[in-house]
């Protein structure tokens, strides 16, 4: 670090500005500024549907139905001649807020559990990582269907079970940070001129760990909207009609011979949209 | 006159970084003449490592020579190919490297190691190569050299592996020695064999040596000539003894004044009588790992400190100074004896009570960069200390930490940034300032300034000096290097294995040594050969 900054120093005196202006350009990544334009087009979606489609996303045309993309459906219809273009927009909403409660339900509790163990340590510290283990060693899908059928179908539900799923994750993580926090000098520092617990934990080891924890919550983010769609593909998300994107994927698979863009519009919808967050978190991770 | 063996022409080296370069040496010039050792002496940041690194065609890979040449023996290598110098690294010029811990490969035994590079030089003969490594291990002074070879680098000491490393670089008996700061990571007594060592084999082989350091105590007993670097530039070239008798830059000059091993002889004038400020009985530490017997670790350590006096803890690795002091402070719980700070007993108090105490004791510790929080800006690191101890109003909290920055040699400007934006020096200041916030009695110094450059620790510790005057702190100096204690104490301890060897007034301690330990310990002081021609 130190060095990096002499040098910076350095370079500030000594260097010739050579092509600042290219380099600056060269810096910009596109991935990463198509990643952003994507998510902000989906956060529009979900919040002002109406400017983007004028097609309503539940109440079909019969007499339009299963036609193929056009200039006035640009993704065509689907078997009650309603426009999937709308149908997208529209269920925006819903994947966002599922994976917005599923990645707060994971970062909270899980960071939580995290935070207390290492900062507890001893024996309470393995009680609590014993029990994640357990949520660990529970595959994902099965944990998750399992929830639901506890909590019952719905997608607010279907949210919390992917949450649940992921607590196990964002646990281990806060632990390892806060333990690598806790044995360095300025943590020992900062008990030493009289800090009390709480405080140092709040000004010291939360500040530190937390950076790598916030990252991994937007890759979360992604895998959210993906573990949603296969909730709602297998039925155990919104009912019908609501314009959830798996549950389009899964409703446009009986067409899928006569009527391909009933599939392939909505997966590529969620493909996107999960590489996206995954490029904007791995953005924000390197960046410290 | 005979060409010389090396000769460093006008060179320049620059790093790139992004899309800006930064030179980082400025037009160097000196010549090693066969059988001479040159030292390059400066401090962090003044080139001396680069310019080694670019003698031996190992830069960086964003470095670049822009200009200069390098000639051995008259022919200029600064241009030539990784592969072409590889014939002559290791054969001509050899490298002796910093760090003897990170400088081994791990799962590599050390026989195998030593026989590299005989077989990289065309050593085909298994027998040969074998008998080879015996040999330049029985010569670098290694015990049982047939054990060493089927060892791994895991079960040497540092000053083992450093010989091991030394083995590798004489193995080819090569015309020139790069040693950059081979001592450096090393206790002082080791440091001294180590560096005997080199001397006694490169008289033998007549080799010559670019000794790159920032110690000029080394440099003064080592080198024929120094070259002193600041910046990238050279400051200063002379023969040894006349530099350092009448150095003629103003550089040269402050660096010689500030390096505690070549300071004057004097003692600090023995202290006005005061009360015990910390006094420590009988302390024993054990660390219990567990089903094997407990190590001791501290054995019975006592002394007693005056108020307003400076009391040094010395010792290498291993002796015990850390745990002492963890002690003392109260991070740690003694096993047994005894420690009482201005009358309290420090190891019956805890919660709420030792909390409350730590405005009595305070410590300083050695790495200022770790030891503070990377978040924080500085104002706010030496304000924490006052919000822990209930001062609730900001603007009496803010006229504190100001007040104390200013005394301390912090500029405003810099009051606002992270510790990464500060110096090592400044950073250390920092964490003084947050030390003494609390207006302590006892302030605990661990190796407080070692990690620092010499005239930035001359700084600290005269600063150090101030605010024990003005304030009568009494201090607990912790260190490995002999030369500081004497300038800045009044009591020593010496540590070995745990044990006190010997214990009193410094100018006792060093004028009429008790234990052979610290006779052998003050005679490793770098910089003491020179002394007596001066």
């Amino acid at each position: 670090m130190s060095s990096i900054g002499s040098l910076d120093s350095l370079a500030s005196t000594h260097a010739r500005p050579v092509f600042s202006l290219g380099g600056r350009l060269k810096r910009v990544q596109p991935g990463l500024v198509l990643a952003w334009i994507i998510i902000t087009a989906v956060i529009l979606f979900a919040l002002f549907p109406q400017l983007f489609t004028s097609f309503n996303p539940v109440q079909g045309v019969p007499a339009e139905k299963l036609k193929a993309p056009s200039l006035v459906h640009i993704l065509g219809t689907d078997a009650l001649g309603r426009d999937l273009f709308a149908r997208i927009v529209y269920g925006a909403v819903h994947s966002l807020t599922g994976a917005f409660v599923a990645v707060t339900v994971g970062l909270v509790v899980g960071t939580a559990l995290g935070v207390f163990a290492g900062a507890t340590g001893g024996f309470v510290e393995e009680a609590v990582m014993r029990v994640v283990d357990v949520l660990l060693a529970i595959p994902g899908l099965l944990l998750m269907l399992s929830v639901i059928i506890l909590l019952g179908f719905g997608t607010v539900n279907a949210a919390i079970a992917v949450g649940i799923t992921s607590i196990a994750a964002f646990a281990r993580l806060a632990r390892s940070e806060v333990v690598r926090v806790r044995r360095s000098e300025y943590v020992e520092a900062a008990f030493g001129s009289g800090g009390t617990f709480l405080a140092v934990l709040w000004r010291h080891v939360l500040p530190n760990s937390l950076v790598s924890v916030l990252a991994f919550a937007a890759l979360q983010f992604g895998s959210a909207i993906l573990a949603i769609s296969t909730l709602g593909f297998l039925g155990y998300g919104a009912p019908p009609p609501t314009p959830e994107w798996g549950l389009l994927i899964a409703e446009g698979r009986k067409y899928i011979s006569t009527a391909w863009w009933l599939t392939t519009a909505p997966g590529v919808v969620v493909v996107l949209t999960v590489l996206s967050a995954n490029r904007i978190s791995q953005s924000l991770g390197g960046r410290k | 006159m005979t060409t010389p063996l090396l000769s460093v022409e006008n060179l320049s080296v620059a790093y790139r970084e992004g899309d800006t370069t930064a030179r980082v040496t400025h037009e160097v010039s000196f010549s090693i003449a066969p059988g001479e050792v040159v030292a390059l002496v400066g401090e962090s940041g003044s080139g001396k490592t680069t310019t080694a690194q670019a003698v031996i065609g190992l830069l960086p890979e964003n470095g670049r020579i822009e200009t200069g040449a390098i000639r051995l023996n008259g022919e200029d290598i600064s241009r030539w190919s990784g592969k072409r110098l590889d014939a002559i690294r290791g054969r001509q010029i050899s490298l002796i490297p910093q760090d003897p811990t990170s400088s081994l490969n791990p799962v590599k035994t050390i026989g195998a190691q030593v026989g590299e590079i005989l077989r990289i030089h065309g050593e085909r003969d298994r027998k040969a190569i074998d008998a080879r490594v015996i040999e330049l291990l029985t010569r670098v002074g290694l015990s049982n050299p047939e054990l060493r070879a089927r060892q791994y680098p895991h079960e040497l000491s540092g000053g083992m592996k450093q010989r091991v490393l030394i083995a590798i670089a004489i193995a080819l008996k090569p015309q020139l020695i790069i040693a950059d700061e081979p001592t450096s990571a090393l206790d002082v007594t080791v440091q001294r064999r180590i560096l005997d060592l080199i001397d006694d084999l490169r008289r033998e082989n007549g080799t010559a040596m670019l000794l790159v350091t920032h110690d000029l105590g080394v440099a003064a007993d080592r080198a024929d000539r120094i070259v002193v670097l600041q910046g990238g530039r050279i400051q200063e070239t002379g023969d040894t003894r006349s530099l350092l008798a009448n150095p003629r830059s103003p550089y040269a000059r402050r660096l010689l004044a500030d390096a505690p091993s070549l300071g004057s002889n004097t003692f600090r004038a023995p202290p006005a009588a005061g009360e015990d400020a910390i006094i420590v009985e009988n302390l024993v530490h054990e660390f219990h790992n567990d089903g094997r017997k407990a190590f001791r670790a501290v054995d019975g350590i006592s002394f007693t400190v005056r108020a307003g006096t400076t009391h040094a803890i010395v010792g290498e690795s291993g002796s015990g100074k850390t745990t002492t002091v963890r002690d003392i402070v109260g991070f740690g719980r003694p096993s047994g004896g005894a420690i009482r700070i201005e009358g309290t007993d420090i190891a019956t108090l805890k919660g709420e009570a030792l909390r409350k105490f730590r405005q009595t004791i305070q410590l300083v510790y050695q790495n200022p960069f770790s030891s503070l929080d990377p978040r924080q800006t500085v104002f706010s690191i030496v304000e924490e200390p006052l919000i822990n101890f209930g001062e609730k109003d900001a603007a009496k909290r803010a006229a504190k930490v100001n007040a104390l920055l200013d005394r301390v040699g912090l500029p405003e400007t810099l009051r606002t940034r992270r510790p990464r934006a500060l110096s090592g020096g400044q950073r250390q200041r920092v964490a003084i300032a947050r030390a003494l916030i609390l207006d302590p009695k006892v302030l605990v110094l661990d190796e407080a300034v070692s990690a620092l450059d010499v005239t930035v620790q001359a700084q600290i510790l005269k600063l150090l000096d101030e605010l024990q005057r003005e304030r009568g702190l009494t201090y607990l100096f912790v260190s490995h290097d002999l030369a500081v204690v004497r300038q800045i104490s009044d009591t020593v301890s010496v540590l070995h294995n745990g044990r006190q060897v010997e214990a009193g007034r410094v100018e006792d301690v060093f004028l009429r040594p008790q234990s052979d330990y610290t006779r052998e310990l003050i005679d490793a002081i770098p910089g003491k050969r020179s002394h007596a021609h001066v």
